[in-house]
């Protein structure tokens, strides 16, 4: 018998179980694009009959951050750049357990740089999503690696000299097997694009844009945005990486000159989970390792029985 | 000289086998009934530089290494970098034999390879008139041949092997079953031919007049030899530790790789990640699920893993950090003890972040101590960190087998059970009272697992309300921290009360004088201890485990009964003395601090020296290299 039987259980679930009963007074701005990621997890969960307490959301910092307070699952909050190592973990310690780590793009291409590169190059059995407005705005509108070339801020008065970071290139490169992007607003994409990445037996990356209409009002508010796989105007194979490279560079390139693409850019359905090659080398064990301290039938192994080495 | 006790020197350049060469004579000698204690001593290199592994052998516990030694087995160093050359570290392949002539003992014995280690070398260096001077015992054997002739040169240390159980008259019994156990076919073979060409060379060919021979001794009951690293990772394996975290650095190194190896047969699971924060990340990530979880580093690695340990403190999450120290600052000395990481371990991380520390001082105690932080660490939802160094991971000794014959203790402390959460504190709106200064018993709120029905909650480094939530009311700020504050006082009180103490006393109670220190230091001050008392002196000696908690009464009780005291401890600062002083608020005119941070250990001579000189309050000073530091208004 599980200990967790929030996991996996059948039953209806209400989109307003997502919603906290006592509900904390958002810190975000009015129009702010988190709304819109807020909102597209509570319509995707249930449809994909996920309940809140079998669900563990795990956040970095900044106005992103604040993600798991307004979204009734099991959270965990955690420090600046780190919710992939935390959510990772989570998850390796219990399989069965819904994993979804959320940050900014500061958090997660920034600070959190070498845990982006390590989790995706893994292949972790979870989904990532980075809020991206291309600045920093808790700490009150400094650029962010995101932010395009030229961007003036406090900390960057003459503008930025650097170039942007391109997360989707860098998601690809590094071995994320579900790569897209999308945008606040087009919550109906949105929602479809974090249904699949949840459904996805890998590491899904998201880069979601979100606007800052308070730090970042010269930057664009992602409209018109085109979906890559409505337009005709583009037709890559998603399941293809060179052609997908392709795609997320032109995507990148173009985003700083006004035009915003968004859709699906790589699908790799048949590399296996990090979750599912550790166990093939026999260093997971079956059962779910949290489950093994309420078994009552597991006999706990004792480093006596380790001792003849040493004598 | 003193021949109640075998000091074996085995040197020679890392690559040359030396450290596994030593671990099996050590087994030998611990099999023929003798207690063992080894000390290590090697450079930041894969290949060549000088390193040496010395055991010291005796009828009696020995819990330290000894004043010198007495028998020296110059391998030679056969990864010497451009040994015909003249560089800054001049000739490398003789250093085995040079370099180790200082610390050997009058009447001692010398080993070395003369199929290495050339005719003129040894002459430039003086060996014959030293050896003269000081009774020693020199024995030139071509070692590279005989391996050579028989297997393969490496097998060189074999042949050493062989050389010294003769000249020690000692049998090969031990080391021939130790050599079976660990190889087999044509390379068995050629180690026993080598061992047993070498040694009857030595008794058909040489004359020896030298007294020194292996103790005779037994055991009553079976021993094994391990290490404070094997020590720590099996109290880990015993308290129910199943998750495993870390990038590599020495000499934390060794508990990772132990536990690595171990766990896929007991359903654990080890993850090497990008850098250390990852790593301490990681861990709080699987405590959080519900896993029994630690991480670990040396000094500069523990420091990335301030900001999760704070972290951990905040929300509340088990946590286990081990920090093995080794000389600093930043890189410092990588394969050299230190205990300079105290005040590191015990403030790291931002605001009144507290944590528990412990810090043992042999390899029994570096087990109960690990077993102990994973109870506390889970009945007290706060991190416990275990501090120990270079030293005590890395020094094998001889433990009763039935020490480690105890049954193992998995549970997870206060964490709920889903029949338990649904009798527990809910909001409103159903999510789970994690965080309930109102009921909470010694500051502890028991907690839930994500995927437990019932247990819905926000665990967030931000300051937060009972369900979690972000929260800056004064009130809630108030009542959460002084929560938070009251588990440490609690986890001194169950230590006072309940448990056995952790801390250490040697020597008789009404002595006049102490000796206070912690860490691995413990055992060179018991010995210390011993001899003081046995010069006349009126001695007795404390050493401290707990660091955070402090245990405030213990050592108050023990510093009102003596006149003076002296606090010995591997640093420059006197980090321990500051500790003393900050918990205890006086004592300072008491406390003379003995120092040594050479990047070797101390020795038993050392401290009886220390001690005698600060005593005769002369103006003289140590002849060993470490630093007297007076006590305030001195």
């Amino acid at each position: 018998m599980s200990a967790f039987n929030a996991i996996g259980e059948e039953r209806e679930i209400d989109r307003d179980e997502f919603t906290p009963g006592v509900e904390p007074q958002p810190t975000w701005c009015p129009g702010c694009g988190d709304f819109g990621v807020l909102k597209s997890l509570k319509q995707a969960l249930p449809e994909i009959g996920k309940t809140p307490e079998e669900v563990l959301t795990v956040t970095g910092i900044g106005c992103s951050g604040k993600l798991n307070s307004y979204l009734d699952t099991y959270g965990f909050h955690t420090i600046h750049g780190r919710s992939l190592p935390v959510a990772r973990a989570a998850k390796l310690a219990n399989t069965d357990l819904e994993v979804i780590a959320a940050g900014g793009d500061g958090d997660g291409y920034g600070i959190g740089g070498n845990h982006f590169i390590h989790s995706a190059r893994e292949n972790h059995d979870m989904t990532y999503i980075v809020f991206n407005n291309e600045i920093f705005g808790l700490t009150k509108g400094q650029t962010s690696p995101t932010s395009p070339k030229g961007h003036k801020s406090k900390t960057q008065p003459s503008g930025s000299a650097k170039t942007p970071i391109r997360p989707l290139s860098q998601s690809l490169t590094a071995g994320a097997s579900y790569v897209a992007r999308t945008a606040a607003v087009n919550p109906n994409q949105a929602k479809e694009i974090i249904k699949e990445a949840i459904e996805h037996d890998g590491f899904a990356h998201i880069d979601f844009l979100t606007q800052c209409p308070t730090w970042n009002k010269d930057a664009r508010q992602y409209v018109p945005y085109v979906d890559i796989q409505e337009s005709d105007d583009y037709d890559h194979d998603i399941h293809d990486r060179a052609e997908a490279a392709e795609m997320m560079r032109e995507t990148e390139d173009v985003l700083n000159e006004g035009t915003v693409l968004t859709g699906r850019y790589y699908v790799d359905e048949d590399r296996p989970s990090y979750q599912e090659e550790k166990s093939a080398v026999g260093e997971l064990p079956d059962q779910p390792l949290a489950e093994r301290y309420f078994d009552d039938d597991v006999e706990w192994e004792r480093s006596y029985d380790l001792l003849e080495r040493h004598t | 000289m003193s021949s109640d006790e075998l000091i074996w020197r085995i040197a020679g350049g890392s690559g040359d086998g030396i450290d596994s060469t030593s671990q099996n004579f050590a087994k030998a000698l611990m099999r023929s009934g003798l207690d063992v204690f080894t000390h290590r001593h090697y450079p930041s290199r894969i290949r060549g530089g000088h390193t040496y592994v010395e055991i010291r052998a005796a009828d009696r516990e020995v819990q330290s290494r000894g004043d010198g030694y007495n028998f020296l087995l110059a391998l030679g160093d056969s990864f010497a970098r451009n040994p015909q050359e003249e560089a800054y570290y001049g000739n490398e392949e003789i250093k085995p034999l040079s370099e180790n002539l200082d610390d050997l003992r009058e009447g001692g014995i010398i080993v070395y390879d003369e199929g290495l280690v050339s005719e003129e070398d040894v002459e430039a260096i003086n060996l014959e008139e030293r050896a003269e001077a000081n009774d020693w015992h020199v024995f030139p054997m071509d070692l590279r041949s005989l391996a050579r002739e028989h297997g393969r040169e490496v097998m060189r240390n074999t042949a050493g092997v062989g050389v010294t159980a003769a000249l020690l008259d000692m049998d090969l019994e031990h080391i021939e079953d130790l050599m079976s156990d660990a190889m087999g076919g044509d390379i068995l073979e050629s180690n026993l031919e080598i061992l047993h060409e070498a040694h009857d060379i030595v008794t058909e060919e040489y004359d020896f007049e030298h007294d020194l021979r292996v103790p005779e001794g037994s055991h009553e009951s079976q021993q094994a030899l391990l290490s404070g690293s094997n020590a720590i990772a099996y109290g880990a394996i015993d308290a129910g530790c199943r998750f495993i975290a870390g990038y590599p650095m020495t000499p934390w190194t060794d508990v990772f790789t132990i536990l690595s190896q171990n766990f896929p047969d007991m359903g654990g699971v080890s993850e090497q990640v990008e850098d250390e924060i990852a790593a301490a990340a990681l861990a709080v990530g699987a405590s959080h699920a519900g896993v029994k979880a630690m991480s670990g580093s040396s000094g500069g690695g523990f420091a990335l893993m301030s900001e999760p340990l704070g972290l951990a403190e905040m929300t509340e999450t088990p946590l286990v950090l081990i920090e093995a120290m080794r000389a600093g600052p930043s890189t410092g000395m990588p394969t050299k003890p230190e205990q300079s990481d105290l005040e590191h371990v015990l403030y790291t991380s931002q605001g009144d972040s507290q944590r528990v520390v412990f810090a043992p001082g042999n390899i029994e105690e570096a087990y109960e101590q690990t077993r102990l932080a994973f109870e506390i660490a889970w009945d007290y939802q706060i991190p416990a960190i275990l501090i120990y160094d270079q030293k005590l991971g890395g020094e094998n000794t001889n433990v009763d087998l039935e020490f480690f014959d105890r049954e193992p203790k998995p549970d997870l402390g206060s964490t709920l059970t889903e029949d338990e959460l649904r009798e527990a504190a809910h909001d409103n709106s159903g999510k789970f009272k994690r965080f309930n200064h109102e009921d909470a018993e010694n500051g502890v709120s028991p907690r839930s697992l994500p995927g437990q029905k019932g247990g819905r909650y926000l665990a967030t480094g931000n300051e937060h309300s009972p369900v979690g939530h972000i929260s800056e009311d004064p009130d809630n700020r108030v009542a959460q921290m002084d929560r938070r504050i009251e588990k440490l006082e609690s986890i001194r009180e169950e230590l006072d009360e309940e448990r056995e103490s952790t801390q250490t006393y040697f020597g008789d109670e009404t002595a006049d004088y102490g000796i206070i220190t912690w860490g691995s230091s413990q055992g060179a001050v018991e010995e210390a201890i011993g001899r003081l008392n046995e010069n006349g002196h009126s001695v007795k000696g404390l050493s401290v485990s707990d660091m955070m908690p402090f245990p405030e009464q213990e050592v108050t009780e023990f510093l009102e009964s003596v006149d003076e005291a002296l606090v010995v401890e591997m640093n420059a600062t006197a980090q321990f003395r500051g500790l003393l002083q900050k918990e205890l608020g006086r004592f300072g005119e008491k406390l003379t601090s003995l120092l040594k941070y050479n990047g070797n250990p101390f020795e038993p001579a050392e401290i009886v020296e220390g001690f005698e000189v600060n005593l005769a309050d002369e103006d003289r000073e140590p002849t060993a290299q470490v630093r007297i530091e007076p006590a305030a208004g001195d």
